[in-house]
């Protein structure tokens, strides 16, 4: 009985901003301690690869990205699914603060895999299996962000954008295996890069680099998240009070 | 424990400084925009709301007193 | 159920017929972007041989979005559609019935007209009965998961924009297989298929009707 009732407490907008506004600095304190023991581990201990010479650091925020760029999907469709299903206001807030961050990672880890590339496979981009299905979730988070920016009524916006993130994230795996499909259909284009047995010091530095992102992208999406709260609410009391604060207490 | 034996031999990274900072450089300067951009989108949010809640009061105020 | 099929082909059609410019226009313009390309990339045939799947797949693509936008959009526009959602039988079952009369109206005719095409780029008799029956196969799952956005953009300003940015990232299986069914052919490779992604993408031909339903009902709310 209390679990359902907390449940229920911080799925309400009116308990999740105060919450939301307490954490983001842990989150961000949290990340930035996690980043300079990554960077620390991965720029300065770590060995040079034997195969790759010292360009294989790009490692280091290339996997991350790529990482949470899925990750952050995967967490988009899992907010679509619950809004869906219990129609709660926050999950769509939700989907909606975390897109420009995932798509951001997205772009990041096709920079640095084309920055990575060019020293390693010769070429800026190569159409293998991993770049080209990278690039195509980059184009769902764009297609996500700007239907719900079409859509002016917030509560369609969420409803529709979840129901896209849901396609998507059923069509990821057909577009994953038939891009592979492609690319074995097309050999001599495709490139592999070999893992070299990673050093422990290098996959430690790569883990701890991995929460950085982690923890950045739940604090920008706390903040993100808290502005969205803001604009929906604003008929709310809660809003008009928290705005009424904000006026004498300076910016939180 | 450090691996590297000078600083410029840190910034050169064994010839592939401009790719590997290429991409360091472009995370930093993301992860650094990011904040500030949603922040300020924070700031200018609040004011506008601010400034509706305003003009609401102002209109019921009106509504009141006639 | 059946019977509630039929019922929305045939009036599709009927209104699809008394407007067959739209029809003959999305076709024109398959044709019109195919023949572009050799006057693009130059007239070789061993090269238009090999560009051939790739361009006519992705004209047949850019084809089909043309008439997405109207799929819903005159039905939305005059009420019948909030008849139908309202009506005792699942809205799922239009939904399929009026993706089969899409289909039946523009990816019938562009597999038609394909082997004509596939003349000009050179390719041979087997590449060409390739051909075709890939897109009579792979523009149905078009014409579905068109469905899908075009249900999602119904009555957004630019949403005939929006509608691609949507369900062209969505097209790249169909567009790999259909391509890539051709290319195996015409370079002799043939048989090569990944068929767990295949029957994966099988599977969700069923489910496409319910989540553009699904859509619809969201954008009638």
């Amino acid at each position: 009985m209390t679990d359902r009732f907390n449940l229920y407490r911080f799925a309400s907008p009116a308990t999740f901003y105060p919450l939301a506004g307490t954490l983001i600095p842990y989150f961000a304190a949290v990340s930035v301690v996690f980043g300079l023991a990554g960077l620390w581990l991965g720029m300065l201990v770590a060995p040079t690869d034997f195969q790759q010479g010292e360009g294989y650091r790009i490692i280091f925020i290339h996997v991350p990205a790529s990482w949470m760029s899925m990750f952050i999907y995967l967490v988009m469709a899992f907010w679509a699914a619950i809004g869906l299903a219990f129609n709660t206001r926050l999950s769509g807030m939700m989907a909606q603060a975390l897109a420009p961050t995932g798509a951001l990672m997205a772009f990041l880890s096709l920079w640095t895999g084309a920055l990575w590339g060019k020293p390693m496979w010769g070429a800026w981009w190569v159409w293998d299996a991993r770049l080209t299905s990278e690039l195509i979730l980059l184009f769902l988070y764009i297609g996500y962000m700007a239907l719900t920016a079409a859509i002016d009524d917030p509560k369609r916006a969420d409803k529709a954008g979840g129901l896209l993130l849901l396609v998507g994230v059923v069509n990821i795996p057909i577009i994953y295996f038939s891009v592979k499909w492609w690319n074995t259909l097309h050999q001599g284009s495709s490139v592999n890069l070999t893992k070299s047995s990673m050093a422990e010091t290098m996959l430690w530095g790569m883990l701890l680099m991995a929460m950085c992102f982690w923890m950045y992208s739940i604090a920008v999406a706390f903040m993100r998240v808290r502005t969205i709260m803001l604009e929906r609410e604003r008929h709310t009391d809660w809003v008009k009070a928290e705005l009424a604060k904000a006026g004498n207490g300076g910016e939180q | 424990m450090i691996h590297w034996t000078s600083f410029s031999d840190f910034l050169a990274m064994g010839g592939y400084g401009l790719y590997v900072w290429g991409s360091f450089g472009a995370t930093a300067l993301i992860m650094a925009v990011e904040p500030i951009v949603v922040a300020r989108n924070r700031k200018t949010t609040i004011a506008r709301l601010r400034r509706q809640l305003r003009a609401d009061a102002r209109a019921e105020n009106r509504n009141a007193t006639e | 159920m059946f019977r509630i099929i039929a019922a929305v082909i045939g009036r599709d059609l009927k209104l699809a017929m008394r407007r067959q410019a739209d029809i003959v226009s999305a076709l024109f313009f398959f044709i019109i972007v195919v023949s572009l390309f050799p006057l693009g990339v130059g007239p070789e045939p061993d090269l238009l041989r090999k560009l051939a799947p790739g361009v006519l797949w992705v004209a047949a693509l850019l084809a089909t979005m043309l008439s997405l936008p109207r799929l819903f959009a005159d039905d939305h526009r005059d009420g019948t559609l909030e008849q139908l959602a309202l009506a005792p039988h699942p809205l799922g079952l239009v939904v399929t019935g009026k993706v089969i009369a899409h289909w039946l109206v523009s990816g019938l005719p562009l597999a038609l007209i394909a082997p004509v095409l596939g003349v000009q780029f050179d390719l041979s008799a087997d590449a060409l009965i390739v051909l075709t029956f890939a897109i009579l196969l792979g523009t149905p799952a078009l014409s579905g998961i068109g469905a899908i956005g075009a249900a999602l953009t119904l009555g957004l300003r630019g949403g005939g924009v929006l509608l691609s940015l949507l369900v062209l990232p969505l097209y790249i299986p169909v567009l790999i297989f259909g391509a890539g069914a051709v290319d195996a052919t015409v370079t002799g490779l043939g048989g090569r298929s990944s068929f767990p992604a295949r029957r994966h993408h099988f599977c969700l031909t069923r489910l496409r009707p319910w989540a553009s339903a699904a859509a619809l009902k969201i954008a009638l709310e």
